[in-house]
């Protein structure tokens, strides 16, 4: 069955949680649900359990004896592999204490959070400024060792994790704020600030990251960057493209490129830092960055609104964005099946709109700086958009706790979901008008076999259609991939929109770029890492990168 | 005194409020006013507060005088919250005619109040003062209010999470001669029965402990002119039985407070706010409380990790004097 189907059996270093156990294929991570050592191996696949994984599967080159079905990944050959001198010379770099081999730390590190993709590297590197980023890498690279960059490993694509045996460098101890500028708002921080922190930092300075999202509590700024992650502020700040002025990364070979700038106005030659945001660690380490923060204003509204149909959500963000214009900071939406698995999975949440059920669910949130002047904006949008029928019910939220428990609805929803079991996820960016007929097509496609959620940033025309299933199963990834990227390829949609690629996605890219595109991209990897060794397999097509 | 029948009237789901009035039987009472008294009349008053939002951090003024409140998110305070949560759940059941929401201090309070009306309340009523306003003040200014308005029950927060002072209820109970049940809650479960101390519960005793049985916090009776409290002490939970007109105050338990509405945010936009100054309410501002210094708890210093068992018991033997 498998090898009907070899495209969708990417991953094979992936493992899956307990509760997966025993199916016979996952999603684009299929075969090594069996890492766990007390588990035991899915009976049904043959090969599978004949492998050495039981002990945590410490033997990555075994994984090539998968023959058809591992093709997608495979280790490449020219890498070497880790010895002793590798090892005395970590050490006389970093000290003995931030080189880890500790099995349970290198556990965590190999490991996503959500429990999808294991890697099995042996060695945790934990530099503490640029230099020995570089000494790290300049020595990774005359070695061909390869590498994975790590912040706080809170992506959702197997982007922040080993796929064999490479040698994780995790910036976290990079941690120190640099300078910030109380009159332009610009800060200066190295990567391994954890979001939060910088935000509670700057929140005493008067002043908010451009970015938040839900990980905040462990992500840290230079992960956020490498990956260009969006979150529930985009349709106010915008993108890290508009608000990183500046940054430093160390390359391949272990060059230093200094692009730290802290001007708004810059155009001297190639913008050359937009290469590493978003990039996903496949150029470069970034390990400093300066940006712009806009400073805090003192009001902040928020509403919990029901809707009956998505037209209406539609009508409604566009009156928003003509009404609300100046202080619109977020446009979020759930629908019901969403609603359902917060109220039913999270404990402590309510749904703040007591009367019957609704179909859509949407949160708006202003921000200004008259309390006032804006409370009356809002009330009258919503009151006027009440009157014309757009929207069947609402709340307003009257103080912050009411407001974050609003918050906890939309943030929840991913939660929600790893609770309820087995999950697929996709972050899709399509025209706000089609969003919801790909949820509504998923949902007739998987009739009763899985739950087919949609929420997302509305305002961006970013859709989290997520699949929760009762089991990770063949059939129903065949349900929904490819027709997914198809689909969204076909209304000139983006397969991504701010999650990445990384080992999920690489193998999709032409669904959302021309092959010519794809290849100068290609061309640029190579011109900037030779080798290879930085985060391998992911973000581009393993067919395109040949090694030598 | 004897005893007349009672019979439960009406039980409102949701509310901890059960309305208690003698049967048709009960020959002490007049027919003619038994009749009378089936539209409710009795007015709650409620106050509530403007204070420093609960989920904001705390921020304390250089000069060591007071807690920034410029540019701070005010909010109204959750024992407030509560409070007024609990008036419009009696209304609801059919007990009482009106609630009336009052806030003290500047002009903002206004803002406060609406968010009262929001909820529910039907009228509000701001008493304007740009000075501190300390408790005693407080309860001077709500005792003037009551002769005005003439409430059957005060209902306010225990406490407001600003000054902590938890002083106001007792105090205008005190001015008023009224009684008073403080730290209501709605803790009881059939379970906790026999935990229960009955303190002053009168002649209907027998039937409130047959009304534990539907896990309800709150009597009120209205023929009778009393209302049953139920609140947590030390040792568990204590009923008491006050004689009304009543103050009561509100602990966090006792309820969960209703979301405003966009219908019921507009329905607010109508009603009337009726501003007083303390002067018209004959009410001198003024404070026997000085304020010397107000100043930040101290901060936590980091820990040490200690290499051997032999350090740790030295420290904490010569260190912290625990041991």
């Amino acid at each position: 069955m498998r090898e009907t189907e070899p495209k969708r059996v990417e991953c094979v270093a992936a493992a899956l949680s307990r509760s997966q156990i025993g199916i016979t294929s996952g999603y684009d991570c299929s075969l090594l649900n069996n890492v766990q050592s007390d588990s035991s191996p899915p009976e049904t696949i043959d090969k599978i359990t004949s492998l050495p994984l039981g002990n945590g599967g410490r033997n990555p080159q075994l994984y090539r004896s998968f023959g058809s079905l591992a093709t997608k990944v495979e280790r490449n050959p020219s890498f070497s592999s880790l010895n002793s001198d590798d090892l005395s010379y970590f050490k006389g770099v970093l000290g003995e204490k931030n080189v880890v081999q500790d099995e349970d730390r290198l556990e965590t590190a190999n490991i996503d959070w959500m429990h999808k993709y294991k890697g099995f590297s042996k060695l945790l590197l934990l530099p503490r400024n640029t230099e020995e980023v570089s000494k790290i890498l300049e020595y990774c690279n005359s070695r061909r060792l390869a590498v994975v960059p790590q912040g706080g490993n809170t992506g959702l694509v197997g982007g922040s994790v080993p796929v064999f045996d490479e040698v994780i460098i995790n910036v976290g101890s990079m941690n120190k704020i640099i300078a910030f500028d109380k009159v332009s708002g610009i800060l200066v921080c190295e990567a391994g600030c954890i979001l939060e922190n910088l935000i509670s930092y700057l929140d005493n300075q008067g002043f908010v990251m451009p970015l938040d999202l839900g990980a905040k509590g462990s992500c840290q700024i230079g992960g956020n960057v490498s990956t260009n992650a969006g979150g529930l502020r985009f349709v106010r700040y915008g993108s890290l493209h508009g608000n990183v002025l500046g940054l430093e990364a160390v390359l391949a070979n272990g060059d230093v490129l200094d692009m730290l700038g802290t001007l708004r106005k810059d155009n001297t030659g190639y913008d050359l830092k937009h290469l590493f945001i978003g990039s996903e660690g496949s150029l470069g380490i970034v390990t400093k960055v300066s940006i712009l923060t806009p400073p805090k204003l003192s009001s902040v509204n928020i509403a919990f609104l029901a809707c009956e149909d998505y037209l209406s959500c539609q009508k409604l963000l566009s009156e928003a964005k003509r009404k609300l214009g100046e202080i619109l900071s977020a446009f979020e939406f759930l629908d019901s099946h969403a609603m359902d698995l917060v109220l039913n999975h999270l404990e402590g949440v309510r749904n703040p709109l007591s009367s019957a059920v609704h179909n859509f669910y949407l949160l708006i949130e202003t921000t200004g700086s008259d309390e006032s002047y804006d409370k009356e904006k809002l009330e009258a949008f919503l009151l006027h958009s009440m009157e014309s029928g757009l929207i069947s019910d609402g709340v307003l939220a009257q103080d912050i706790n009411q407001a974050s428990s609003f918050w906890r609805i939309r943030e929840g929803v991913p939660e929600a979901l790893m609770r309820a079991g087995p999950v697929y996820k996709y972050d899709l960016s399509l025209p706000v008008e089609k969003m919801y007929s790909l949820v509504e097509e998923m949902r007739a496609r998987l009739g009763q076999s899985a739950n087919v959620v949609g929420y997302g940033h509305l305002g961006d025309g970013n859709l989290h259609l997520n699949v929760s299933a009762p089991r990770y199963d063949d059939t129903i990834l065949a349900q929904i991939e490819p027709y997914v990227y198809e689909w969204t390829s076909k209304h000139r949609g983006s397969i991504s929109a701010e999650h990445g690629l990384g080992l999920m996605k690489a193998n999709e890219i032409f669904y959302s770029k021309s092959h010519g595109t794809v290849q100068l991209m290609a061309s640029i990897k190579k011109l900037l890492d030779p080798n290879g060794i930085l985060n391998p397999y992911k973000v581009l097509p393993r067919s395109l990168l040949s090694y030598s | 005194m004897s005893v007349p029948p009672l019979t439960i009237l009406s039980i409102s789901e949701g509310s901890s409020l059960i309305l208690l009035l003698p049967s048709q039987s009960a020959g002490h009472i007049d027919p003619g006013e038994s009749t009378a008294k089936k539209t409710p009349t009795m007015k709650i008053l409620v106050a509530i507060k403007r204070v420093v939002d609960y989920a904001v951090k705390i921020r304390v003024k250089s000069d060591k005088s007071g807690v920034e409140t410029l540019n701070v998110k005010m909010s109204m305070n959750p024992f407030c919250e509560i409070a007024l949560e609990e008036a419009l759940r009696i209304k609801q059941s059919g007990l009482a005619s009106e609630v009336v929401a009052v806030s003290m201090g500047p002009s903002q309070c206004v803002d406060t109040l609406r968010t009262g009306l929001a909820m529910g309340a039907d009228r509000g009523i701001h008493v304007e003062s740009t000075a501190s306003l300390y408790p005693l003040t407080v309860a001077k200014l709500l005792k003037a209010l009551v002769d005005v308005e003439k409430p059957g029950v005060i209902i306010l927060g225990k406490q407001a999470i600003d000054d902590d002072c938890n002083q106001t209820g007792q105090m205008v109970a005190g001015l008023l001669g009224w009684p008073q049940g403080t730290f209501a809650s709605k803790e009881a479960r059939l379970s906790r029965l026999k935990k229960l101390r009955i303190v002053n519960f009168r002649q209907i005793s027998w039937l409130a402990l047959e009304v534990y049985a539907l896990d309800v916090g709150v009597l009120l009776d209205t023929e009778k002119q009393v209302a049953t409290v139920e609140r947590e002490v030390d040792d568990g939970l204590e009923t008491l039985c006050l004689d009304l007109p009543a103050v009561i105050t509100t602990d966090l338990r006792l309820n969960q407070p209703r979301y405003a509405t966009l219908p019921n945010i507009m329905k607010a936009k109508s009603k009337v706010i009726k501003k007083y100054t303390p002067q018209e309410l004959n009410v001198e501002v003024k404070s026997d409380i000085e304020i010397v210094e107000v100043t930040e708890p101290p901060k936590r210093k980091a820990g040490v990790i200690v290499s051997s068992v032999d350090e740790l018991i030295d420290k904490l033997r010569n260190e912290a004097h625990v041991i």
